[in-house]
């Protein structure tokens, strides 16, 4: 028998909040994060994003500790981190991994790479910083697979706790928006000039975002919020920039994970999808989801509340959808109108409430990765 | 049932050489990486010119792959080849170019060409790609090679029939300093490397 996988503590720090609960707060009342920006420092013309004050990191972060070495992305995981560890009362002992997931990490240290700071670039230093803050005693785990390493990260740890590895694994993930990312998608011409607006007609390219996020996964169900149930991560083998025409590599991660979780598709009642609002990924996905009959599902995109925070936003996009399934609401899709993919998917429109017993997780991203992981709600 | 996995094949790229199973099969005089690769290239007569277009970290991880994978795959069938890869620098190696191509505003060319190889993953997906593997992968970061987590992981993907072969190892290029180790494992008996492990093959 393999045992099963938990979600038992959830938070998030973004621009619409630094925990869970009012993010779902902002979400009900329809606020973005996403705002007009002007500053040079990160772009030469004005451009819209979703990031958070640094007034807000700072002085969230003088609560709960006075050091001052940490970079702002650090203190926004340890943000993240802190109490999932302190509400979790769990041990971090030699059965307890630490997990972080991340696309371009402390990328932001190469501004001025001199001697130490340029130390911080690496992915592996910045996850020691954040275990050391806490004191993990395992080494750290460092995921950095694109736009899914937030999602990979749950699926890694599903699979490590299955395999009695361990027995309790913290995972964070975050991204900042940077000057480099920012000139990154600009070169791409893949950045929106208004809010995003995945899935609809006029949709011209993602909004940038900044988050972390955090959630412990367990062997144990106390407390928990989510049964993790099945789990795929297949690369498309078709293009390193673009997505797959057909959604090969989202349609068999999609496929697996529903067979490992031994449920068919009908069964499922939410999709939290990826939905960039790039022409491309959003037809891809509609085509993957069509050729799987899911099209009738009720599905969104977040992007539009929190823009694309690249590796955070897979983990992001998770814990909000735990809620969703909690609270029995389907939130809006924030940014949609009028249906801009070619085959049909059932955007959600307005919040709405609904039972959700099962739900899907996906997301896809640059090297033509994917990953799709099924949830199962709890029966108390 | 957790069974037990066995290394298939292994290789080695550093320092101008690249050893496969132990043996060195192609080791030029002192030169730079851009010329290694791509004299090695012409060596194995590879005939796949996007190969040029790809970053050192990805040129790295091609070659390794191409020698361990292309015996073992074919167009022909679907082949369930997971690919599980780690490495200290991620892709700094190519984040420093792109930062310079930006960093000064009278010389500001961010090129896409050049961003989409800052991401570790990239060399996942081409060697996806040129062994048409739609299969599971995922890339790791650690301070130093790190055996236990990649046997580990990989025997998760074997045990849980994720993958039938998992292509596992460690691909780190930063600033010209590179080392390739790459092995294939599976569930298959090999007599072969029954003694040794990833460890003591790394250290070779």
């Amino acid at each position: 028998m393999i045992r099963e996988v938990y979600i038992t503590e959830t938070n998030c720090i973004t621009p619409l909040g630094f925990d869970v609960e009012s993010n779902v707060e902002s979400i009900l009342r329809g606020d973005s994060g996403i705002q007009l920006h002007n500053d040079i420092s990160l772009m030469p013309n004005s451009f819209y994003a979703s990031i958070i004050s640094n007034e807000k990191i700072n002085s969230a972060f003088e609560k709960i500790s006075t050091e001052t070495k940490y970079s702002r992305l650090e203190k926004m995981m340890i943000l993240a981190l802190e109490p999932t560890i302190k509400n979790s009362g769990v041990e971090l002992n030699s059965k307890t991994a630490f997990i972080l997931s991340t696309t371009k990490g402390n990328i932001t240290a190469l501004k001025d790479y001199s001697g130490d700071n340029f130390n911080n670039a690496y992915l592996d230093v910045l996850a020691q910083n954040v275990a050391n803050f806490f004191k993990f005693q395992t080494q750290p785990i460092v995921v950095s697979n694109a736009c899914v390493s937030g999602i990979l990260a749950v699926s890694v740890a599903k699979r490590m706790i299955q395999s009695e590895l361990y027995d309790n694994i913290f995972v964070v993930a975050g991204d900042e928006v940077s000057e480099f990312v920012l000139s990154g998608f600009n070169s791409f011409q893949a950045m929106s000039e208004l809010p995003c607006k995945p899935y609809s007609k006029n949709r011209t390219g993602v909004s940038l975002g900044e988050a972390t996020a955090a959630v412990l996964l367990s062997a144990e169900a106390k407390n928990a919020k989510i049964k993790v149930i099945g789990d795929s991560s297949i690369n498309d083998a078709n293009h390193i920039s673009g997505p797959s025409r057909t959604g090969e590599g989202l349609f068999r991660s999609i496929q697996n994970a529903l067979k490992e979780a031994q449920i068919d598709p009908d069964k499922l009642d939410f999709i939290s999808a990826h939905g960039t609002a790039t022409p491309f990924n959003d037809e891809m996905e509609a085509i993957a989801l069509n050729r799987l009959g899911l099209q009738n599902v009720p599905i969104n995109s977040l992007k539009g509340f929190y823009g694309h925070t690249l590796g955070a936003s897979g983990l992001l996009e998770t814990v909000i959808a735990i809620e969703s399934v909690n609270q029995n609401m389907l939130f809006e899709s924030k940014g949609f109108d009028e249906i801009g993919v070619s085959e049909s998917i059932n955007v959600i429109e307005k919040n709405e409430e609904r039972n959700i017993d099962y739900f899907l997780k996906t997301a896809s991203g640059f090297g033509g990765c994917n990953t799709a992981v099924v949830f199962e709600k709890m029966k108390h | 049932m957790t069974q037990k996995t066995h290394i298939q094949s292994y290789i080695t790229i550093q320092n101008n050489e690249i050893v496969l199973n132990g043996t060195s099969v192609f080791k030029i005089d002192s030169t730079d990486f851009s010329d290694f690769s791509k004299q090695a290239y012409r060596n194995f007569d590879i005939q796949y010119p996007k190969f040029f277009k790809m970053d050192a970290l990805s040129k790295l991880a091609f070659l390794g792959s191409e020698l361990l994978l292309s015996p073992i795959t074919s167009d022909e069938k679907e082949n369930n080849i997971a690919l599980v890869l780690a490495n200290k620098s991620s892709s700094l190696d190519t984040d420093v170019k792109y930062q310079e191509s930006i960093s000064d505003k009278e010389n500001y060319f961010p090129s896409p060409a050049v961003f989409v190889y800052t991401l570790p993953n990239i060399c996942l997906g081409e060697i996806s790609i040129r062994h048409q593997l739609k299969s599971e992968n995922s890339f790791f970061i650690f301070d130093a090679f790190n055996t236990e987590f990649l046997f580990n992981y990989s025997g998760i993907l074997l045990n849980t029939n994720k993958a039938d072969t998992v292509l596992c190892g460690w691909v780190e290029f930063f600033n010209d300093s590179y080392k390739a180790f790459l092995c294939t494992i599976s569930k298959e008996e090999n007599t072969k490397y029954k003694n040794e492990n990833i460890n003591t093959l790394y250290n070779k």
